[in-house]
Formats: C-alpha cells, sequence, structure tokens
C-alpha cells in the first residue's frame, strides 16, 4: 500500500477570486503514509487549497499531483481512491446511517463493507436512527465514514473536530489514530494545535495563502519555541499554540 | 443468484432512487400535497359545483295598487320565481344592494320591469317573470312544446375540472418535487460532497426521473380513480394513449423543474422563481376555468404554454376520447418545452 513516492505534491499553487488572492504560490509534499497538518487563521486558504486538491475548485496556475496522478488525466480513478470530508456538508436528515452509508458505498468500485465502518466509527447503536436525530459528533462520526467507505488511499479531512465537545473529539482522534496505523495518508486542516500536535507527522503553517513555516510538531516548537519570550526554559510548557500565535500574530481576524 | 440481486440493489442507480423514494415518503407534508391535496381540491369543487336545478330568480314587486297585488299573487305560484312585495323606498335599495334581480313596477294596467339587461341571472329574472305574467294573464303558446330532460356526463364542471386538476398535479409534482430536491441539497453542500466521489452525475439526475415517474402512476391513478368512482368522470379515450400523454406531461415538467433549480443556491430562491413560472399557468393554462376565456390577441401565448397543452390533450382524450395522433399541436408543445428545458437545464446546471 505504502509507495515510495509521495502521495500529495503541490508545485506553485495559485488562486484568487476576482480582487482576492486566496492561495499565493503553495508548495506542499506529503510522504506516502503520513498524516499532515495544514495549520492556519481563518482566511487563510487552507479550504481553498485542500478543495482543489479534492479536484472540487480549478486552480489558477500550480501542478497538483496525487498518487502519481493529475485530476487533467486521471479524474475518475482519483475519485474512486480519495475520501473526502468537506467542512459544511450536511448530509440527508431523512436517511438512516446505514441507508447513507449505503449511498455512498455505492458510489464506488470497490470499498469497505457498511457495517464494518459503522462499527469502525462507532455509530453501532445508531445504525438505524435518522441523520437528523444524531448529535454533532455523531453526525461528524458519519461524514468521516463516508469518507472512508470507498477504502480511500488519501483521506482529506477539512476541521474534522471543529465545534465538537472533548469527548467527541478524543473518539474521532482514535478513529483517525487507527486509519492512520494502516499506512495511509491524511491531510487535515484544524484550528486546534493539540490536535495537531497529538495526530500530525508534518504540520505547516498557512498564513496570506502560502506557507510561512513546516515541520514536524516539535521541531517547530524547538526552533520557534527559544524565541518566544514569555514561558521560556522547557519546551514542554512551549506548546504549538504559542508557536501558531508568534507566527501569525495575535490580532483577531474574521473571515 | 442472490449475489447478483444484492449486486444490483448495490447499485449506484439503485441506492440514488430508494433515497429519492426515502426522501420523500418521509415527509408527511409532501406526501399531502402530492395525493391529498388534490383529492380535496376535487371533492370541494365538485360540490360546490353540483349539477342541479337552475336557481330560482329572486324579483321583488312594488305592491302600491290592488291589480299589482293580484299579479304578486299569481306570480308567487310560478314556482321559478321567488316574489318579495315591497315599497317603492325599499325595492330601489333591494335592486341596487342585489339582493332581487329585477323589480316589477304597476304601471297603470301595465308593469315596468326595472333590471340591469348585462347581468345573466337579471336576464333570466326578466325572461321567467314575463312568462309568468303573460301566461297568469291568459297567453297561449301557439307551438306545442315537450322536452326531454339528460344530464350528459363529461359536460359538468367536475368532468371539466378533473383533467386539469391532473394537469397541475402534474406540474407541481414535477417542478416541486424535482427543483426543492436539488435546490436543498446544493445548498447544504451534499451536491458537492457527491462531486468528490465517482458519482455518476448523470445517474444522480436519472434518479430523480425514475422516483418520478414512480410517483407519476400513483398521482394518476388515484387522482382519476378518485374522479371515476366518486363523480362517474368519463376515460372515454385509450388509457394507455392517455398514459404517454401524463409521462410526456411529467418528463417535460420535471425538466422545467430541473432548469428551474440550474442555478439557485437556497430554496427561498428558487420557490420565488417557481411561483414566478407556475403562477402565470394556473391562471392562464385552463385549470378551473377554460382558457378561451381570456381575449384572442393572447390565445398564441397560452397555447404554448406547456399547461395548457397538456389540460387540452388530457380533455381531449378523457371527455372526447380523441386520438393522440389528432393532438399534433399540444404534443409538440409538450416534447418542445422538453427538449428546449432539458438542453438547457443541463448547459446552466451548477453542481455547486
Amino acid at each position: 500500500m505504502v509507495t515510495a513516492s509521495p502521495a500529495l505534491v503541490v508545485r506553485g499553487l495559485r488562486k484568487s477570486y476576482g480582487d482576492v488572492t486566496a492561495v499565493d504560490g503553495l508548495d506542499l509534499e506529503i510522504a506516502a503514509g503520513e498524516c499532515f497538518g495544514l495549520l492556519g487563521p481563518n482566511g487563510a486558504g487552507k479550504t481553498t487549497t485542500i478543495e482543489i486538491c479534492e479536484g472540487l475548485l480549478e486552480r489558477d496556475t500550480g501542478d497538483v499531483e496525487l498518487l502519481g496522478m493529475t485530476w487533467e488525466r486521471n479524474a475518475d480513478a482519483l475519485r474512486e481512491r480519495l475520501g473526502i470530508q468537506l467542512q459544511d456538508t450536511q448530509l440527508s436528515e431523512k436517511l438512516t446511517v446505514t441507508e447513507t452509508l449505503q449511498l455512498f458505498r455505492s458510489f464506488y468500485d470497490r470499498g469497505r463493507e457498511v457495517g464494518d465502518v459503522i462499527d469502525l466509527v462507532q455509530l453501532d447503536e445508531k445504525k438505524g436512527a435518522r441523520v437528523g436525530t444524531l448529535s454533532g459528533g455523531q453526525k461528524q462520526r458519519l461524514a468521516i465514514a463516508c469518507a472512508m467507505v470507498g477504502d480511500p488511499e488519501l483521506l482529506f479531512l477539512d476541521e474534522p473536530t471543529t465545534g465538537l465537545d472533548p469527548q467527541s473529539r478524543r473518539q474521532l482522534w482514535g478513529l483517525i489514530e487507527e486509519f492512520k496505523s494502516t499506512g495511509r495518508t491524511i491531510l487535515l486542516t484544524t484550528h486546534y494545535m493539540d490536535e495537531a500536535e497529538k495526530l500530525c507527522n508534518r504540520v505547516a503553517i498557512v498564513d496570506h495563502g502560502h506557507i510561512i513555516a513546516q515541520g514536524s510538531p516539535h521541531e517547530l516548537i524547538d526552533s520557534i519555541g527559544s524565541t518566544i519570550p514569555a514561558p521560556p526554559p522547557r519546551a514542554t510548557s512551549t506548546t504549538l499554540e504559542d508557536v501558531f500565535v508568534a507566527l501569525t500574530g495575535r490580532t483577531l481576524r474574521d473571515e | 443468484m442472490s449475489e447478483s440481486k444484492r449486486d444490483f440493489m448495490q447499485s449506484s442507480m439503485v441506492q440514488l432512487t430508494l433515497v429519492r423514494f426515502r426522501e420523500f415518503t418521509r415527509q408527511p407534508e409532501a406526501v399531502f400535497w402530492t395525493f391529498v391535496f388534490p383529492i380535496l381540491l376535487a371533492v370541494g369543487l365538485g360540490l360546490a359545483f353540483r349539477s342541479k336545478a337552475p336557481d330560482k330568480s329572486k324579483i321583488g314587486m312594488v305592491t302600491s295598487t290592488p291589480a299589482a297585488a293580484s299579479i304578486a299573487a299569481s306570480l308567487k305560484k310560478d314556482p321559478a320565481l321567488i316574489v318579495e312585495e315591497m315599497t317603492d323606498s325599499a325595492a330601489a335599495r333591494a335592486l341596487r344592494t342585489g339582493k332581487v334581480a329585477l323589480l316589477v313596477v304597476p304601471d297603470g294596467n301595465a308593469v315596468r320591469y326595472v333590471y340591469d339587461p348585462q347581468r345573466n341571472e337579471a336576464a333570466f329574472a326578466r325572461l321567467q317573470t314575463d312568462r309568468a305574467i303573460q301566461a297568469a294573464a291568459g297567453r297561449v303558446d301557439p307551438v306545442k312544446v315537450t322536452e326531454r330532460r339528460v344530464t350528459e356526463r363529461g359536460s359538468r364542471y367536475i368532468d371539466f375540472v378533473i383533467p386539469g386538476l391532473l394537469g397541475m398535479n402534474l406540474m407541481g409534482s414535477g417542478v416541486w418535487g424535482i427543483g426543492f430536491a436539488i435546490v436543498d441539497s446544493r445548498g447544504k453542500r451534499l451536491l458537492k460532497r457527491f462531486m468528490a466521489t465517482p458519482m455518476s452525475r448523470t445517474e444522480y439526475l436519472i434518479s430523480f426521473l425514475f422516483s418520478r415517474l414512480f410517483f407519476l402512476i400513483l398521482e394518476v391513478i388515484t387522482l382519476l380513480g378518485f374522479g371515476a368512482l366518486a363523480f362517474g368522470v368519463p376515460l372515454r379515450g385509450s388509457l394507455i394513449q392517455l398514459g404517454v400523454i401524463c409521462l410526456l406531461s411529467a418528463l417535460s415538467f420535471s425538466a422545467l423543474g430541473l432548469l428551474i433549480a440550474s442555478r439557485a443556491k437556497t430554496v427561498e430562491g428558487v420557490s420565488g422563481l417557481m411561483n414566478f413560472v407556475m403562477m402565470p399557468m394556473w391562471i392562464f393554462s385552463g385549470v378551473f376555468f377554460s382558457s378561451s376565456n381570456f381575449p384572442k390577441v393572447v390565445q398564441p401565448i397560452i397555447k404554448a404554454l406547456p399547461l395548457t397543452a397538456v389540460n387540452d390533450a388530457l380533455r381531449a382524450n378523457m371527455l372526447e376520447g380523441t386520438q393522440i395522433t389528432a393532438l399534433g399541436l399540444e404534443m409538440a408543445v409538450i416534447m418542445g418545452w422538453l427538449v428546449v428545458s432539458f438542453v438547457l437545464a443541463l448547459k446552466l446546471f451548477r453542481w455547486r
């Protein structure tokens, strides 16, 4: 399953909406089997980048290569091999958990058994319940189950835990860890630094449409931690959150 | 065998179509508006406009003279008239407010009729009153007349309105049914989510047509069955041809629904658009009253509306037993809307 070539390569990616430049020359390389975190303030260009990689948005310029393929040449094959969770999708409330997953499963040539995926995301007790009756955390687990039911090699998760309570977040982390342990690749965006620290092999901090820092969470903490005056001596007290705020500034940003 | 059956049930075409059924049947309000409402409307209209004896004419009689009083007495015996004796001033007010359709005012030995000849019931009251007065005074009709009374099935209001309701229902469920589901999915970013899977876009659109055709059969059978059983609405034409007309009409309105839904991002936005498209047809296309009531200059436009063609074709088949081959204009209009809407919808359609 794990191949030597990178799972995702992005070079010189640019995308503007009218006068607004959302992505401004972004480069990214994610190795197969890696869990990569894209961090950045609201409006930094994370979602635009991820949606271009998912084939949902056209890019202005730049190259995107996934699993050695491109959207121009291999769109159908790519859709079979990617798993996607979008930030703002609302699944049909009238369908049950099982029906929703059966629908998504039917789109893929090969994939996992619906029952297995339901077990995996721990929705077994809710499999006959309508989506409309699920809690936020359960809906999010279902969204991730929909992303996994095609047995993807590369999984995109756009803010998978935003708005969830701590228990639901931890449950999702377990799910992501498990997927990671099978040697597949994940690209996730998040606002939670503890999440990135816990899950990601490497992270990139994006601001104003390009990457301003990149490395493993510990590398970033080590390199930046010493330049942050506040809580010195031990690395444990400097967190990735400190790194993030130091790099992207303290002013509030609205989308 | 069981393996291939399972494969069939797990195919995306079947799953997408099942989703359409599930979403529809799990919305009680949608079921009500599609199946129950047209029948309630048919019952209401059938009762309101049921065939009955013509209304009696209400007339006023100014009884200021003894001669007038004796005329009034003879008029009161006439079964077609309701006579009210009144004073001059009361009579004027009764006529003005429409309480009576006509006033009989004595004028020496003669009488004078005061009425508005533009009003149907006033003109009718004049005929009835005059007949009664002249007969009471001894007029003998020179020609002997006998009558045979018949009520022709197919000429009653309920016969007119059932095909109209069917046409309106085909339009409503095609346009709402398809338009809402698509715009709702687009608004919830579900369409976008589907775009990120290998789902076939064609199959997605076809699933709407499949489920639409299934519900079409139910709708047609409920409404026509109800009309035939409860009111004896005739089905004089070929049932197969009636089925073909319904099928093409449903496809045509579904294409129209697809076109209306091709860009809209919110359910609110598309509702306005749907009303804008359907409202003129509810009024002009002869659902509740004949479209020939509208002026001659606008008739070509009215004839070009899809619902007019559908209603005309349904009535011709059901009430007159016309062959589909003799409905060239209507079928051409229906097919024209089908092709043009569908092609435009595919060109304009936004998946995101």
